[in-house]
């Protein structure tokens, strides 16, 4: 169990700043300057319980492996080099095999399919070097169509085992998919699962939409869209794909919608006479101004306890960073470096919040704590804009535009220690990605 | 549907004359386009008819251009501006809808914002130049349709500009 503990305490700070762990002989922790050391992990392909369960159990360890290598933390053994094959799924683990071959987390799993089209996995994670299970086995189950997920929730569970943290790869995003020139594109609601999979189209191209958020359960989703010729907030049911226009939407433009953690309250802007603020709309009540300024007041977002919102104000001059009390008041403002700031979005688990940052032609997103301190820039482009929280506060998606002619958008994730930038795949162009919470 | 006929018959001049890099939706090119030939009506060109909208287009000049993150009008705006309100005040049969627009390089929802500062600024001049506030709307396109596509200050000086569309109808 000390050995457990020395697991957990290794990849719980190496989702920190700058800690590696050694990946010979027993875990130990080195904190150095360079790269974080992946974890090696073995996965043999899960066993097929039955004739069913065979296309399901090689693409379900797939997953599983994808999801863990994808994080930057794990690392895959290649199943070429196993000494040992795993052909029961209850036969005891041989521990020196998988040493020999430095396997620091072995994950075995069995799949059936039952009559009905019902898939059950079942799975184990073992502590090499301790010799010793992690967590206790566990059985998932679901329809074949959702494999994925379940795939999902079994990394997710792994990932939480091991590093100490809530998961995130059960969830999916809502973005824009973008089609034509810039100077003719068309946009589209869609929304996939966080690896790219499973996507499906929100909205046709007949209107401009922009900027989805989804809703704390991840069943609706907020965005704005031209449908009327003018920017208003529209709220679609993402089963259903029925949307409706939020009601009590005074002024000449309204868009930048979020919702409250309570699922019905919604920050946004509004626009009139040519000035921005924000306001908020209560279900049942009356829309109501949070701000009352002539400066540019937008891109607000709520602190996951509901008591506070972030927003960019150009009250200063130039874009900046203020957060003020969820019923209004007195903004405060909270960056001071360089350049210009905006679209802040607080993190998941209170403690930071994103933003994208605009200095000497280049485009950044970074963190910074809610104070406004220890900021950190994560990455830089021609454009980078728009981040969004994976459910556990732990990696950002955002937009990143090329430039010229030919600049398409994409969508990209990062981890906040600013490692692991990678793209996410889409069916085309995209852009302003919301991540998900973490689904039931 | 007055409205649709009226922005095809644009879209079509604009083609036809060739004068414009992007004979898009979003602007159909500044006034004092040389390709024009004389003043005198002539029914092959709509744009000799002082009273067309695409006279408007081209030769009074439906958009203006803004600096940097700004929205206050230039001499050359106002000029433009003023001759806008002119022809509104004599064609009082059309109403417009002021399209704010800025270049690519800001966050998606300052740039809505800023967009609406310019289509604001242009409508409060109009108005000061007594067309009717019931014959003006406003609308912010941010950073969706620039007209220019490069990512230089060329194209970008293009795309930071407020567009006057007219629609047939006296307004609301």
């Amino acid at each position: 169990m000390k050995k457990l503990t020395h697991l957990l305490a290794g990849l719980a700070l190496a989702l920190g700043i700058t800690p590696a762990i050694a990946q010979d002989g027993p875990l130990r922790i080195e904190i150095t300057e360079g790269v974080i050391e992946p974890l090696p992990f073995a996965i043999p392909v899960f066993i097929a319980e039955n004739a069913a369960a065979q296309e399901y159990a090689a693409q379900l360890s797939q997953v599983v492996a994808a999801d863990l290598a994808g994080t930057g933390l794990f690392r895959q053994i290649s199943p070429d080099s196993f000494i040992s094959t795993v052909s029961n799924f209850d036969a005891p683990v041989q521990y020196a095999d998988w040493k020999a071959i430095n396997a620091q987390a072995l994950i075995t799993g069995a799949v059936s399919v039952a009559e009905g089209g019902r898939v059950n996995v079942k799975f184990r994670l073992f502590d090499v070097f301790s010799e010793a299970p992690l967590g206790d086995g566990l059985q998932l189950g679901g329809t074949t169509t959702s494999w994925r997920r379940i795939a999902h929730k079994v990394a997710d569970q792994v990932y939480s085992r091991i590093t100490g943290e809530g998961g995130y790869f059960d969830s999916r995003v809502v973005f824009v998919h973008e089609e034509g020139p810039k100077n003719a594109r068309q946009k589209r609601l869609a929304v996939m699962d966080y690896d790219g999979a499973n996507v499906q189209y929100l909205t046709n191209s007949a209107s401009i939409v922009l900027a989805p958020r989804f809703s704390p359960t991840g069943d609706r989703v907020i965005y704005t869209s031209y449908e009327t010729g003018f920017p208003k907030i529209y709220v679609m049911d993402v089963g259903t794909v029925q949307r409706r226009i939020l009601e009590d939407q005074p002024g000449t433009m309204t868009f930048a919608p979020r919702f409250a953690p309570d699922g019905q309250t919604v920050v946004f802007s509004l626009e009139r006479g040519g000035n921005t603020d924000i306001y908020r709309y209560s279900p049942g009540g009356t829309t109501q101004a949070l701000t009352n300024a002539p400066s540019i007041e937008t891109a607000p977002s709520y602190s996951p306890d509901g008591t506070q919102i972030v927003f960019e104000s150009d009250r200063s001059g130039t874009q900046q960073l203020y957060k003020m009390p969820a019923n209004g008041g007195e903004p405060t403002r909270i960056s001071f470096g360089e350049g210009r700031y905006g679209t802040p979005v607080w993190s998941p688990r209170g403690d930071l919040i994103a933003f994208t940052k605009q200095h000497q032609g280049r485009f950044h997103i970074g963190v910074m704590r809610t104070d406004g301190s220890e900021e950190r820039l994560l990455t830089a482009s021609f454009l980078d804009e728009g981040p969004t929280w994976s459910p556990n506060g732990r990696v950002i998606m955002f937009t990143r535009s090329g430039s010229g002619a030919g600049g398409e958008s994409a969508l990209y994730s990062v981890d906040i220690s600013g490692r692991n930038l990678k793209r996410v795949p889409t069916p085309g162009a995209a852009s302003d990605p919301a991540w998900s919470p973490l689904l039931p | 549907m007055n409205k649709i006929l009226v922005k095809s018959g644009l879209i079509a001049l604009a083609v036809a004359v060739s004068a414009c890099t992007d004979p898009g939706r979003f602007g159909n090119g500044a006034g004092g386009d040389g390709t024009v030939g004389a003043d005198a009506y002539d029914p092959n060109n709509p744009a000799s008819n002082p009273n067309s909208p695409a006279y408007f287009s081209q030769r009074v000049g439906d958009r203006v251009l803004f600096a940097v993150d700004q929205s206050t009008l230039s001499p050359e705006a106002q000029q433009t501006l003023t001759a806008q309100a002119q022809w509104l005040n004599t064609n009082s049969s059309y109403s417009a809808i002021v399209e704010g627009h800025a270049d690519e390089q800001g966050t998606r929802e300052y740039n809505l914002a800023l967009g609406a500062r310019r289509a604001n600024a242009v409508q409060e001049y109009l108005i000061s130049q007594g067309v009717a506030g019931s014959r003006l709307r406003t609308v912010s396109y941010g950073k969706e349709r620039p007209i220019e596509v490069c990512s230089t200050e060329a194209c970008y000086s293009q795309n930071r500009r407020s567009v006057t569309v007219l629609s047939a109808g006296a307004g609301s």
